[in-house]
């Protein structure tokens, strides 16, 4: 099915940029999927600006890890487009780096052959994407750990290791699907704060997916969020908060208190 | 990082309890084999049990060491047709595992057959080899060749099926191409299931080439036994049944260190 045109080349927000008119880096318009007559994506349309964090909030089973595969290039939609950069994805694979809750390091790779997993799929040259790795892996704490395991790591290890692992892909856009759903409150915390490091210094794109409203107030740009059954985008919230945030800041809070509102009355409506 | 210090003061302190734990698990059954081999020692003394009808195992033991070149010998012949009936086997089986794997077609066209076969008693077939193959070689590493081969083709098709979904995706969302998804995740995952089966297949294929000895054979150590005990020579038999124990055992060890040093990363769950 044919996008809506006024998806293309469409006007939206920058962080503390006047508005101006790019080509963005993911673009979803219209997208429908139905499993077995369950429909689990509705008209769903969004859109995600060079160097955005954008996040997409909602209950479990709103559809947002179908949303992923779909972007990610592994399911098909019954309706819809997904653009990258422009170009229509149509099924094509291996466009974006894509992470999930679960870290899927494989348990017989080292940490370092873990990491550099994704440049070996596209053939960089092994020396090249070891030392890559390695940096990388310094960076994020991880140093001394390259021989090891994954079996040996704790939690918070593996998922720096799984993200290490994503960025190393070298894809402008980065889908996070709940990669710290699994993780306890200060790991995850440490790992918000390794993410928003990551953005400042390498600067990429990123689809975030996430159940967690704090999460999603004190990393995102903007957020979306989204209604369960079937997945629909209810809502837009434009995030507009210096760096760094913190729980406790009054902007915080207040959009804390509204994205809340918005999550409770579809609540409200689901449970009954 | 506590789960860094954690880790590392982990593997400090276990390494003299490992040791022990070790040790604390050989001596049950050492004890319990010490306390069998004595009884049956006693028992014969006490009943006057003629060694043609059950030796004794210290007169067992004397035989090992007084005939161990003859016995030697023939192990040797036995140990050969156990290793080529592996080895090929293995070969045919892991190819045969990868087919049934990659196509369904051949899948449900070969493996009903496969597990249909395994109805027949090799038994039975055992004097058919011997017919088509002859008194040689041959038929031996055939019989063992045919026990190894189910355990480890049906073991490598239930490991290549193990691999995690999600980890498969994880591969196609990189674009990674069918052999890239088999060489980098499916076999790596399919490894394990593999080797279990190979230290079932290695044990039970000593079996085999006895039987193929027993049915027609000019040497071996299943040819020595049934003279042996044509000619109520017992304890030589008994001496026969120590060295194709030991024999299955050794192939089993070897299997499972071969296992250790290819799977390091399987060390992490088993200590």
């Amino acid at each position: 099915m044919l996008a809506p045109s006024r998806f293309r080349g469409r006007r939206f927000l920058l962080p503390g940029a006047a508005r101006i008119t790019m080509v963005p880096a993911l673009e979803v318009a219209g997208l429908d999927k139905c499993f077995d007559r369950l429909e689990v994506l509705h008209r769903v349309s969004l859109v995600v600006g060079p160097r955005e964090f954008v996040t997409l909030l909602g209950p479990s089973g709103c559809g947002k890890s179908t949303l992923c595969n779909i972007v990610a290039g592994l399911i098909r939609p019954d309706a819809g487009t997904v653009r990258l950069n422009g170009a229509s994805l149509d099924g094509s694979r291996g466009r974006v780096a894509y992470m999930q809750q679960k870290d899927l390091l494989l348990p017989w790779r080292t940490v370092l052959a873990n990491a550099v997993l994704g440049m070996e799929i596209q053939r960089i040259p092994r020396a090249d994407a070891r030392l890559e790795a390695r940096e990388m892996l310094r960076r994020f704490g991880l140093e001394g750990f390259e021989g090891a395991y994954p079996g040996l790591l704790s939690g918070g290890m593996r998922q720096r290791v799984a993200l290490v692992r994503t960025l190393l892909c070298r894809r402008d856009l980065l889908v996070l699907d709940e990669p710290f759903g699994a993780l306890d409150a200060m790991t995850r915390s440490a790992m918000q704060g390794y993410l928003l490091r990551l953005r400042e210094e390498f600067g990429r794109t990123v689809l975030f997916i996430t159940h967690d409203i704090e999460e999603a107030v004190l990393l995102s740009d903007r957020i979306y969020v989204m209604t369960a059954r079937p997945g629909r985008i209810r809502a837009e919230v434009p995030v507009e908060l210096p760096h760094p945030r913190h729980a406790a800041d009054e902007g915080v809070v207040r959009t804390k208190a509204r994205l809340l509102e918005l999550l409770q009355a579809e609540m409200a409506g689901a449970l009954l | 990082m506590s789960a860094e210090a954690g880790m590392g003061g982990g593997q400090g302190a276990s390494r003299p309890g490992a040791t022990a734990r070790r040790l604390s698990r050989v001596w049950p059954p050492a004890v319990l084999l010490a306390a069998f081999i004595a009884a049956w020692e006693l028992g014969v003394r006490a009943f006057g049990v003629p060694f043609y009808i059950l030796p004794s195992p210290s007169r067992i033991a004397g035989l090992l060491v007084s005939d161990q070149w003859l016995l030697l010998a023939q192990a040797a012949v036995t140990l050969e047709e156990v290793l080529l009936g592996f080895v090929i086997a293995f070969a045919v089986g892991i190819v045969l595992a990868l087919l049934i794997f990659s196509s369904p077609t051949i899948e449900r066209a070969v493996y009903p057959l496969i597990i249909a076969s395994q109805t027949v008693p090799v038994f039975a077939i055992a004097p058919l080899l011997i017919v088509w193959f002859g008194y040689g070689m041959a038929s031996k590493i055939a019989m063992a060749a045919l026990i190894v081969f189910f355990p480890i083709v049906v073991n490598t098709v239930d490991g290549l099926r193990a691999a995690d979904p999600d980890m498969v995706n994880l591969l196609l969302i990189l674009d990674a191409t069918p052999g890239q998804v088999l060489t980098k995740i499916r076999i790596p995952a399919a490894l394990p299931f593999v080797f279990s089966g190979t230290r079932i297949a290695v044990a039970t294929s000593v079996i085999g080439a006895v039987i193929g000895e027993w049915v027609g054979a000019t040497q071996g150590l299943g040819f020595l036994m049934i003279h042996a005990n044509a000619q109520l020579h017992i304890d030589l038999v008994f001496a026969a049944i120590v060295y194709l124990s030991l024999m299955a055992l050794a192939l089993f060890a070897s299997v499972s260190l071969i296992e250790w040093l290819a799977l390091p990363w399987r060390r992490l769950h088993t200590t």
